[in-house]
């Protein structure tokens, strides 16, 4: 699967959570829940929004290292393959 | 007979609107059965009946004018008073053909109200179609929502319940550092186990904590209503939810003491996802005898909280960060939860509400209880 396609399966989550979330103005390397504010209950979801359509399990220890969009589509570039 | 009135879902609410009846004259409901969606300055919410038997006439319309905490909105008899001869017979004479009684609960007009013109005083659909053309339309749920700003309405709401506490309420306030390491790395271990979807939120062990120190100093599960304390029997917690719009709702968790962690993760899932899309239930907002509020999701160290009336507590947690340690003469690194309390010093003394921070702290080093 191509970045751009990853990119976009990570907007469309975020969208769902952040409706009023403008992706052009958002920085790749940006905080993104503090950004879009999204709480660890938010979080999760869209966790478990990604491991359904990517079919990716994201272990918990690895949620820190999930901060800014270029950190989330190089973690699922990585594993989608 | 037991009469339906409008409820009062905060101090703060005097008045509410009804968007929707989800019964009809006669209709059969239960204790715990959503009768109406009501639109307060919060939001809408589906409120729930509190008796058994049977639906009598819908004494009020839907929006858009708003209905006073109080008024009596319709009856509920009895399941036990079964209908009595004469009563049988007098609704036997409301003479209504299939067609128009149809009509008329679609648009929720009362049968009761309706004036036959046919032979012997049938109502027919005629009769129907005219109190319809007469009558100002039920205004649809859609129509009837976007009379109330949402955004100021919750600011006012939150204003009004706010300014009622620092007003009336004596806050006392205290503090515990707690070590959350035994509870994190239990919670870790469990975790790792489990995929994604069933996995807990660390804010769920603090949560049930609550919930048994509260079995242990109930004075602080309790509402202060004209100048007494009112013990509750059930550990129903409030849980502080933010709205992406601006606001907050506090709705209750019910019965905390009684689930387990698994039960205790997919209710609040369901509370939260409710609460946002404003699909709460009446009780949901009235009952909670203490509330929780976690801002540690933003860094903040230490909660100071303001009760929400009549409750006389609430119990605020921070973020769970690394500090420094001193345990036997040795300093580590732990992961410290800074859990306060603001209580109501009408109804509790601080040594009581150390007692529950005490109790508190203790129950979540042995996490595997909870």
């Amino acid at each position: 699967m191509k970045a751009m396609d990853i990119r976009k399966i990570i907007e469309t989550g975020l969208a769902s959570i952040a409706p009023e979330a403008d992706f052009d103005e958002l920085s790749p390397t940006e905080n993104i829940r503090e950004e879009l504010d999204i709480d660890s209950f938010d979080f999760l979801n869209f966790l478990i929004g990604l491991n359904e359509k990517l079919g990716i399990d994201i272990p918990e220890a690895d949620y820190e290292k999930l901060v800014s969009m270029n950190d989330l589509v190089n973690y699922l570039d990585e594993r989608t393959g | 007979m037991a009469d339906f009135i409008m409820p009062s879902l905060g101090a703060d609410m005097k008045e509410g609107l009804l968007v929707a009846w989800r019964v009809k004259p006669g209709d059969q409901v239960k204790h715990g059965d959503i009768i109406a969606e009501i639109e307060t300055q919060k939001g809408l919410f589906e409120i729930e009946v509190f008796s058994t038997g049977v639906v009598g006439p819908l004494l009020v319309n839907p929006g858009p004018d708003k209905v006073p905490v109080g008024t009596v909105m319709t009856t509920i008899s009895a399941g036990d008073e079964l209908p009595s001869p004469a009563r049988t017979s007098s609704e036997k004479r409301i003479n209504i053909s299939p067609a128009a009684r149809r009509l008329a609960d679609e648009n929720h007009i009362s049968i009761y109200d309706l004036k036959g013109s046919g032979p012997d005083g049938v109502i027919g659909l005629a009769d129907v179609e005219r109190v319809l053309t007469l009558a100002p339309p039920v205004a649809a749920p859609e129509v009837v929502k976007q009379t109330t700003d949402f955004k100021t309405g919750m600011r006012d709401a939150i204003a009004a319940a706010m300014s009622l506490s620092n007003r009336e309420i004596p806050h006392y306030y205290l503090a515990s550092d707690i070590d959350m390491s035994c509870a994190l790395d239990w919670l870790e271990e469990r975790n790792r186990q489990r995929s994604i979807r069933e996995r807990l939120l660390p804010v769920v062990l603090p949560l049930k904590a609550v919930a048994l120190a509260l079995k242990k100093v109930p004075q602080l599960n309790a509402h202060w209503v004209d100048g007494k304390i009112q013990l509750k029997k059930d550990v129903h917690i409030g849980f502080a939810i933010s709205l992406r719009g601006g606001g907050l709702l506090t709705p209750a968790l019910h019965n905390v003491d009684q689930l387990s962690l698994d039960q205790l993760m997919a209710a609040l899932s369901d509370l939260i996802t409710r609460t946002r899309a404003g699909k709460l239930r009446g009780s949901e907002m009235t009952d909670a005898g203490i509330t929780v509020t976690s801002l540690g999701d933003l860094g903040v160290r230490t909660v100071f909280g303001v009760i929400y009336p009549p409750q006389v507590g609430l119990v605020g947690l921070g973020r769970i960060a690394e500090q420094p340690w001193v345990e036997q003469g040795a300093v580590s690194a732990r992961p410290v939860l800074t859990a306060t309390l603001a209580a109501d010093h009408r109804a509790s003394d601080g040594h009581l509400g150390a007692q529950f921070l005490d109790a508190f702290t203790r129950i979540l080093q042995e996490p595997a209880k909870l």
